[in-house]
């Protein structure tokens, strides 16, 4: 293997077998990034057709597949991956590791959620893509004729595993591969988001896992769990799917509260307030994140006595979110902010998230959910939520840490542009829709009489939507002005605070030639403070251990993904297909088998070469 | 040292499982690992509770549960835990013979258990209670079937770690892999006690 | 940074917005202009839960705008701030009053829960609660949902109807629900909230209706059921107990055989084609909804116009108005639409 990695200098077969976490982020990040063009482009479509009532632009069941891909792709596709680019590209480098605990799994995770998107979306090539909404509720999936619903479980469920693995990599990596003096109460505060995000996947994913087993076995080999008239229970799927679900919702918005925390501090140049109760916070989220799965379920008929409970626990969550809100701001109170771009989607990010929070606890009174619920209202709220929380928390961190991941700055002009259209589209489409709600639209109807009153706040919502498209727009020219003109930035261009800036740039191979001593939250700015100009090394430079590149995680993907199809269409062509699942099982546990037989011991890079390259960085 | 070097008994270490940095990712990696399957398991078994009394066409568990011949295969497991405590033992004490020894007795405990399971499910079969034939039967087939199948991947795996490393001793790069093994092994037990309480004591009780 | 300025003064404005869109919306749908007691009672929580948010919001922004500007970095000030590590007393105060606020919301958020609920228990307390205790207890209507329209059944008063529910203005009505198919969610936004209709026996739900004004309401179908799930719409139409009465009195008394003659070929047709799965009064299937009094429906199929130039087209091509549903379609001859929508449109309860 070693050999291998010596005798092939292609670029392209480097990407493919690469086990770098910084190339692995990437890697996701563009995928990530692709799959979230994707996804908006199915939520213009959805936004044209309600645009003005009764259009026939996009109706009936292609308009239930657009909303079903819609949601499915941005959660598991786009927000996800470009989450895990983020953990990969930073966390190594914050708690000054060389790579992650298992460099092999965080490739194999990687292959294992792009199969798994390619797959989800071939369905639209093959006959229709799912149609049962991204919750995909039984017995609608499980009855949804053709095979989009099948794509959608074979599909996620091999996402899901690398998202799994991921989980895991990330627990183990923050726990064994800290810097000496990196205790847990000096990680930065996105380690830590990524650390409880992590352990909410490990233990949310495998309900997920065994629904869709559950929702496959019914659709595949005809089984019986939600099938009523054979005594099953349809409410299973919901439990077990908000199970996952709800944990969910705080995998994906922790970490941006992880981002919004590193970037507020940076940019305000001040500490952030109240570390010890930002870390005490979101281990609380995440706590709770697991008893309030049952407030998606309000009208499902749970009784009085469970609705209560649930309402309950949910208004509790808004007590330590508000404590990070306040806590941000104090941050910024006696600071000196600068309005990078960053910094604006940061800052714009605290007002937003806060109206998603405040309809969050109105959700959360549990009869007033009897209106809320399935209704625009809804769709407002977790719009708030999600790309007002989430999305412009993950354009914060792109602008942020850009220079890290590329060594290039994003352009700032054009930064700007990004972020105001974007906000203000965001505003535009999603606040009306509050109102919507409550005037009686529910949601995924793909129409309205004009006799509602509905028209006029749809359409202002569809021009908002035009305006977070131009956004987007800008964002992805900005991408390439800048990787065609290249302006190179220094290691730390952003006079940051926390040990992914103490590297060069572009960051080496190894990351940190000697393993850096940590003497405090906020590690560089203290050895700045002390007035020094690098990171105190822990170790003298010596030889580094670093893990072989591998193709065997693609090729296992590839097996699984295979297998898939083999699944996908066993219930309607019988033997070929039972031909592609044996094949595809055969080349994963193949692969594991071999990864298991061949010794790989990695490789070291050695002292001199090291020194001499350090060198070359430096002049 | 070189992590594939033989160990002797003069630089043997306390716990060659966790004495590089690899051997901990992995100890505590599949330590957190097991905490997933937990959830997993945990999730089959709601189902199955939820679902064990709605037999739609098939038989009633009461009626099918042969409890003599399940609880011969729960001894047969629990004995398997036993015997790779005894190789983990020698593992810690590098008796790589009486290791592998043991390893095998396990993985001979296993395919039993499954040859059991077997022919339990073809009887079932024969009495109407199928995979098809109702709520409960789906229920009973995938959390059984589900432990099953971890008892047959375990089997797999001691397989092709016992014929890789035959003839070779002890290294810090197989004594994590050995452990980790004897690990899963027992988790898969304890998934089996509350299988057995839980589908055939509670079934056949009602 | 002037735009802060002027997001700081949009606050009020979504204040006002706010204020200014309750009561908006049409009454027939909207669940801001609530005709049910159900629906009063979830306005009156949501008020209340608005009204403590927006005071979290507007604190919120103030003192977010207040940051924004009084803390900007100035040009050429390269002063390194006071590094804070926290202040105790703020901390604690952040996370005391929003504890008392959620108290204040919790506690109704509790009581309307039980109110809401159809027990044994809940029931009782109504009764105790001053209103005159009925002998029999509050009427009960079986709804069950189908892909892609409602069924109503009024099984006391053995009458069974789709589309339009019938109820009697100012009297509490139990309502049972549960699906055919897969799960709907009935949802009268102007009279109470929603529930959803599960399939199966064992998950059959109950709630109550309260109308307190007569007129025609809107329902719809808020859990997503297929391709027809935006046409799932119903009318309700609360009515004075004695019209409630004359009309359940009707229904009952209506038979097949009633039509007049000069329908006839259409009524021939039907009893062909159709009577297996629609009912008409005394005669015809439950597979599809039944037609009894449908000449008095406002909607053919629940979504368009009452006339007959709706019917034909429903009928010659059930897919192309309601796609995915599950009405074959028959292949009727121009002549055969004209009198089968001809006899659909006489059909009339009895006198």
């Amino acid at each position: 293997m070693s050999n291998a990695h010596a005798a092939n200098k292609s670029v392209l077969w480097d990407w493919l077998t690469t086990v770098d976490h910084k190339k692995i982020g990437i890697l996701y990040l563009v995928s990530g990034g692709f799959f979230f063009l994707v996804g908006g482009l199915e939520a213009v479509l959805i936004r044209i057709q309600l645009m003005n009532p009764e259009m026939t632009f996009l109706t009936g069941n292609l308009y239930n597949q657009v909303l079903t891909m819609h949601g499915t792709t941005m959660i598991f596709l786009a927000a996800m991956p470009i989450i895990f680019g983020f953990m990969n590209a930073v966390v190594p480098l914050q708690i000054g590791a060389r790579d992650v605990a298992f460099p092999f799994v965080n490739s194999l995770g990687f292959w294992l959620f792009f199969f798994g998107g390619v797959l989800l979306n071939l369905s639209w090539f093959l006959g229709g893509a799912p149609d049962a909404g991204w919750t995909a509720y039984a017995p609608l999936s499980t009855t949804s004729t053709g095979h989009g619903v099948d794509f959608y479980v074979l599909g996620l469920q091999i996402a899901g595993a690398g998202t799994l693995m991921g989980g895991i990599n990330f627990l183990v990596t923050i726990i064994n591969m800290r810097a000496p003096g990196m205790t847990f109460m000096r990680m930065p505060l996105f380690t830590w988001t990524a650390f409880v995000t992590s352990g909410l996947i490990l233990f949310a994913f495998p309900a997920l896992t065994i629904g869709f087993f559950l929702l496959m076995f019914d659709r595949v080999f005809e089984a019986n769990f939600f099938d009523a008239n054979m005594g099953g229970n349809a409410i299973i799927w919901e439990h077990i799917f908000w199970i996952f679900g709800h944990p969910e919702v705080y995998i994906l918005i922790l970490p941006a509260f992880g981002i919004i925390s590193e970037v507020v501090a940076t940019f305000s140049r001040k500490r952030l307030f109240g570390y010890s109760a930002m870390v005490f916070a979101t281990v609380l989220i995440g706590f709770l994140g697991f008893m309030v799965w049952a407030h998606h379920m309000f009208t499902v008929g749970l009784g009085p006595v469970a609705n209560s409970i649930f309402a309950v626990a949910t208004m509790a969550i808004a007590i330590p979110t508000g404590v990070k809100i306040f806590n941000w701001v104090f941050t910024m109170w006696g600071g000196k902010i600068r309005f990078t771009t960053a910094n604006l989607f940061s800052v714009g990010f605290i007002p937003t998230f806060v109206m998603g929070g405040v309809t969050g606890v109105m959700l959360a009174a549990a009869p007033a959910d009897y209106q809320y619920h399935d209704s625009y209202f809804v769709v407002a709220h977790f719009h708030y939520v999600i790309v007002g929380g989430l999305i412009l928390g993950l354009f914060s961190g792109l602008y942020y840490w850009y220079p890290r991941m590329f060594g290039l700055m994003l352009n700032e002009a054009l930064g700007k542009w990004n972020f105001w259209t974007f906000f203000i589209g965001f505003h535009l489409t999603f606040f009306p829709q509050h109102f919507l709600g409550l005037m009686g639209m529910p949601r995924r109807y793909f129409t309205y009489p004009e006799e509602f009153g509905l028209g006029s706040l749809n359409f202002i919502s569809t021009i908002g939507a035009v305006f977070m498209t131009v956004g987007t727009i800008i964002f992805i020219i900005n991408v390439v002005v800048t990787h065609a003109k290249g302006k190179k930035v220094s290691g730390d261009p952003w006079d940051g605070r926390t040990l992914e800036w103490a590297i060069p740039n572009p960051t080496p191979h190894y990351n940190f030639l000697q393993t850096p001593l940590v003497r405090g939250l906020d590690a560089l700015w203290i050895e700045k403070m002390a007035g020094n100009k690098k990171m105190t090394p822990a170790e003298p430079v010596g030889d580094i251990h670093m893990p072989n590149n591998s193709i065997l995680p693609l090729i296992m993907s590839l097996g699984f993904f295979i297998a898939g199809f083999g699944f996908i269409y066993y219930s309607s062509a019988g033997a070929p297909a039972l031909i592609a699942i044996i094949v595809g099982l055969g080349i994963g546990l193949a692969c594991m088998f071999l990864r298991s037989w061949i010794d790989d011991h990695g490789h070291h890079l050695h002292k001199e070469d090291l020194l001499k390259e350090d060198k070359g960085v430096d002049a | 040292m070189d992590v594939g070097e033989r160990l002797t008994d003069q630089n043997f270490p306390e716990s060659p499982e966790k004495a590089t940095l690899e051997g901990k990712n992995k100890f505590l990696g599949f330590w957190l690992f097991l905490g997933g399957e937990t959830v997993l398991f945990a999730t089959l078994f709601g189902t199955y509770l939820g679902l064990r009394n709605s037999f739609g066409k098939g038989p009633e568990a009461s009626e099918i549960f042969q409890l003599p011949m399940v609880f011969a295969a729960t001894i047969i497991l629990l004995t398997s835990s036993l015997t790779s405590v005894y190789a983990v033992l020698a593992l810690k004490e590098n008796r790589v013979k009486q290791m592998r020894r043991w390893f095998f007795i396990t993985l001979l405990l296993g395919l039993s258990f499954l040859g059991l399971e077997i022919y339990e499910f073809v009887e079932y079969v024969h009495e109407g209670h199928t995979f098809t034939s109702g709520a409960f039967g789906s229920a009973f087939y995938t959390l059984v079937g589900f432990h099953g199948g971890h008892v047959l991947f375990g089997c797999l795996w001691i397989t092709a770690l016992l014929v890789r490393n035959s003839g070779r001793g002890l290294t810090l790069y197989n004594a994590p892999k050995y452990y980790l093994f004897a690990l899963y092994w027992h988790f898969v037990d304890v998934v089996w006690v509350f299988i057995f309480t839980v589908v055939y004591l509670m079934g056949k009780v009602g | 940074m002037k735009q802060w300025l002027r997001l700081g003064r949009l606050v009020p404005l979504f204040g006002i917005m706010m204020l200014g869109l309750i009561g908006c919306g049409n009454e027939q749908i909207s669940a801001l202009q609530p005709q049910g007691k159900g629906a009063s009672a979830l306005f009156d929580l949501m008020i209340l839960s608005l009204a403590i948010m927006v005071v979290v919001l507007v604190v919120v922004f103030i003192l977010f705008g207040y940051v924004l500007v009084k803390f900007r970095h100035r040009k050429g000030d390269d002063s390194i701030p006071e590094q804070v590590e926290g202040n105790h007393l703020l901390e604690v105060l952040w996370t005391a009053i929003p504890i008392v606020l959620l108290i204040v919301l919790a506690v109704p958020t509790v009581i309307t829960t039980f109110d809401l609920d159809v027990s044994e228990k809940s029931a009782q307390a109504t009764e105790e609660g001053g209103e005159p205790a009925e002998e029999e207890g509050p009427m009960t209507i079986k709804v069950t949902g189908h892909q892609y329209w409602w069924e109503f059944e009024y099984p006391d008063q053995e009458v069974v109807t789709a589309q339009e529910l019938y109820l009697p203005v100012d009297e509490r009505v139990n309502v049972e629900l549960s699906s055919a198919d897969v799960i709907h969610s009935f949802w009268i936004p102007s009279i109470s909230g929603k529930m959803d209709t599960n399939p199966g026996d064992k998950l059959t739900n109950k709630m109550w209706l309260h109308p307190e004004k007569t007129g025609t309401f809107q329902g719809a179908c808020a859990e997503l059921c297929g391709d027809s799930h935006a046409l799932m719409y119903f009318k309700v139409k609360v009515v004075e107990r004695e019209e409630f009465d004359a009309w359940i009195e009707s229904m009952k008394n209506t038979k097949f055989d009633d039509a007049p003659s000069e329908v006839a070929q259409g009524q021939e047709i039907f009893e062909q084609n159709c009577l297996q799965c629609h009912a008409v009064g005394d005669q015809g299937g439950n597979v599809g909804p039944a037609l009894t009094g449908f000449a008095d429906n406002d909607m053919v199929a629940g979504i368009a116009e009452h006339k007959k130039e709706n019917i034909k087209k429903w009928v010659n091509n059930p897919q192309e108005m309601k796609p995915g549903n599950n009405m074959p379609d028959f292949n009727f001859n121009e002549e055969q639409l004209d009198a089968l929508a001809d006899y659909l449109m006489e059909l009339e309860t009895a006198e």
